[in-house]
């Protein structure tokens, strides 16, 4: 494969991500069922990822409350399995009907707002969400829903953590495709479009709020499907699971790897799941590190660990209109001296 | 009515903890247009610092209620109001341009600060010093404690000080020309990270004060108690019409009195949910706040 300048990709980064694949395909054969585990948590954040990569990442909008359609896909997995006895299967387009309906609910006043007013609605929609799981009834108040079944393909259960990995894997592998047809799309393009200048976007016949509402949906929706398959893969959810740390969490996955980058991504969900398990030892440590890594990872790599092509040429670009204004400004400066002396001498 | 009453006495004085830390918020957004999220943990470490003078204090023997506040309170000031300019040196001030990653960077220092004071202090809750209990005076059934009247008069009057810095002093008018326009503001002379970091600083105050009065309003102090609150606070900000400073306090005050409404008359386990219903609807209905300007889309 080649980038656009014609040279062949670094060897290191393709020898590791081979390498990754094939721990990821052999880790059910080989695997001890902790590890299996740490893996299908991680399909998890690549699925929880790969969707609010969607919003953020390609519709450049700051969502603080994803969490929230996580959850409304767990709760509405787990309420269906566990309260009419419907198939694990049945429930996923339920999932989906429910959390697209509150992502149009929450997001279609709001996407017309300031960027950062959306960023503290959703967090207050996360809140809402968390809070009233918690209070509620039929959710089981703090405890939550427990006591699931398993999934079933036709008559075998899905049991065992090698099954839930494979089961994972599978959804991953539609999320991703999804993803990466989507960022190919006239409609990936209009997101980038109106993520670098919505006022250009508009003028060229991008309908904004529209587009935005899309992606906001559509990450929502994914959001949905892995909230189901999180809450098959435990049997077992409460509140606990949703808070304002996990949409934060979340959005350091695809903030680490890079925004709007799937390799990206996959990579930032391996590193938030995995690096935790690592520091197990210095558990009291963890958020601060979190914090800390936070800030150091803005200040020296803003892009993220692996970014897009187009947050790149986006970098670039904005160093080099920076340099511009720079010497504008100087040269205004100096005209203005020059100006000052001239006048008073 | 006697209710309604005692929940509005209630709400006055939590809503003056939103209006203190709103503040904070509303001043900042104004002149640099970012969501402090870190600015709710300043207020936490403000009512730790507090309560680290408390027991030094006690430690020499320094009994008088009056006095031990006055010193803790001036020392919270004085070194939370520190921490905030240091926040803003460290994690703001290269990211001033890129938009995503300077509230990623907020959100970094906030976690930051949380988790400090969870190492240095305790996971659990701490209790403050008793030191003014609940007496007070009541007026037609509705008690108001002297610790009450004392958290609203003293707010009030911090208040009114930062109206005047802002409005009446020469570093208050270098923040209005920033909020304006920031370049035009260096050209003038305006020594911009200065007076940004002023503003951390009287926000952090601000915050610490509010920190050190709720630890002896509920009498106990944890390391997560900034997380929500802040949330509040910003809340009542924008209820006010963010980077508007009376509207800050307007909107602190009728988000209080929102909440012990809903309180008192519902069941406070959907407090919470009342005020970011509100934060939704304002924003929907009438995004500048109530009595705020309209607010352009940065390019």
């Amino acid at each position: 494969m080649k980038t656009r300048s014609g040279q062949s990709r670094p060897l290191l980064p393709t020898a590791l991500a081979a390498v990754a694949v094939a721990a990821a395909i052999t880790l059910p054969i080989f695997g001890t069922s902790y590890l299996i585990d740490v893996g299908t948590l991680v399909l998890v954040y690549v699925m929880l990822g790969l969707g609010l990569n969607i919003v953020v990442g390609f519709a450049g909008l700051l969502d603080l409350g994803y969490a929230a359609f996580f959850a409304i896909g767990a709760y509405t997995t787990a309420y269906f399995m566990v309260n009419n006895h419907m198939s694990f299967w049945l429930t996923l387009p339920i999932a989906a009907c429910f959390t697209a309906v509150s992502g149009i609910i929450i997001g279609g006043p709001t996407l017309r707002m300031r960027s950062d007013y959306l960023a503290i609605v959703t967090l207050g929609f996360g809140e809402i969400v968390r809070i009233a799981a918690t209070n509620f009834n039929f959710t089981g108040g703090p405890e939550g829903i427990y006591d699931m079944p398993h999934a079933q393909i036709g008559a075998f259960v899905l049991r065992t953590p090698a099954h839930l990995y494979v089961l994972g894997i599978a959804f991953s592998l539609v999320v991703l495709f999804g993803s990466y047809n989507l960022s190919r799309s006239r409609l990936g393009r209009a997101w980038l479009a109106i993520r670098e200048d919505e006022a250009a976007a508009q003028a060229a016949g991008i309908h904004p709020v529209y587009y935005k509402l899309l992606a906001y949906v559509l990450g929502a929706i994914f959001a949905g499907a892995a909230g189901s398959f999180f809450a098959v893969k435990l049997t077992a959810i409460n509140p606990s699971s949703f808070t304002f740390i996990q949409s934060v969490t979340i959005l350091m996955v695809i903030i680490l790897g890079g925004r709007g980058s799937l390799p990206g991504v996959i990579l930032g969900a391996a590193v938030i799941v995995i690096l935790p398990e690592v520091l197990r030892g210095i558990d009291q440590y963890r958020m601060l590190a979190f914090g800390v890594g936070l800030i150091v990872l803005m200040l020296l790599r803003p892009q993220g660990l692996w970014p897009s092509r187009y947050g790149r040429i986006e970098a670039r670009e904005v160093a080099l209109s920076e340099a511009e204004a720079h010497a504008g400004v100087a040269a205004g400066a100096s005209a203005a001296d020059s100006a000052a002396t001239g006048a008073s001498s | 009515m006697e209710i309604a009453l005692q929940q509005i006495v209630n709400g006055l004085t939590i809503g003056a903890f939103y209006a203190l830390i709103a503040l904070g918020y509303t001043m900042v957004y104004g002149i640099i247009r970012l969501i402090n999220f870190a600015h709710g943990d300043i207020y936490a470490v403000g009512a730790f610092v507090g309560f680290s003078t408390y027991g030094l204090l006690a430690l020499l023997h320094v009994e008088s209620p009056i006095l031990t506040t006055l010193l803790a309170l001036v020392v919270s000031m004085g070194l939370t109001g520190l921490l905030g300019t240091l926040v803003y040196r460290v994690a703001y001030r290269p990211l001033l341009h890129a938009r995503l990653s300077i509230l990623i960077s907020a959100i970094g220092a906030s976690l930051t600060l949380e988790y400090s004071l969870l190492l240095i202090y305790s996971p659990s809750f701490l209790v403050y010093p008793h030191l003014f209990g609940r007496a007070g005076p009541s007026f037609a059934g509705v008690s108001v404690s002297w610790l009450q009247i004392l958290i609203f008069v003293s707010s009030i009057v911090l208040m009114a000080a930062i109206y005047f810095i802002v409005n009446r002093t020469k570093t208050g008018m270098a923040m209005r020309a920033l909020a304006i326009n920031q370049d035009a503001a260096r050209l003038m002379g305006v020594n911009v990270s200065r007076v940004i970091s002023f503003t951390f600083f009287l926000g952090s105050t601000l915050a610490s004060f509010a920190g050190v009065l709720t630890g002896l309003y509920y009498s106990q102090i944890s390391f997560l108690m900034g997380f929500l609150i802040g949330l509040k606070a910003f809340t009542a900000a924008v209820l006010g019409g963010i980077g508007n400073i009376p509207g800050a306090v307007v909107g602190g005050f009728m988000l209080g009195i929102l909440e012990s409404l809903a309180a008192g008359y519902y069941s406070s386990r959907w407090k919470d949910v009342v005020a970011f219903a509100v934060l939704i609807l304002v924003l929907v209905v009438r995004p500048r706040g109530l009595l705020g300007e309209r607010v352009v889309e940065r390019m």
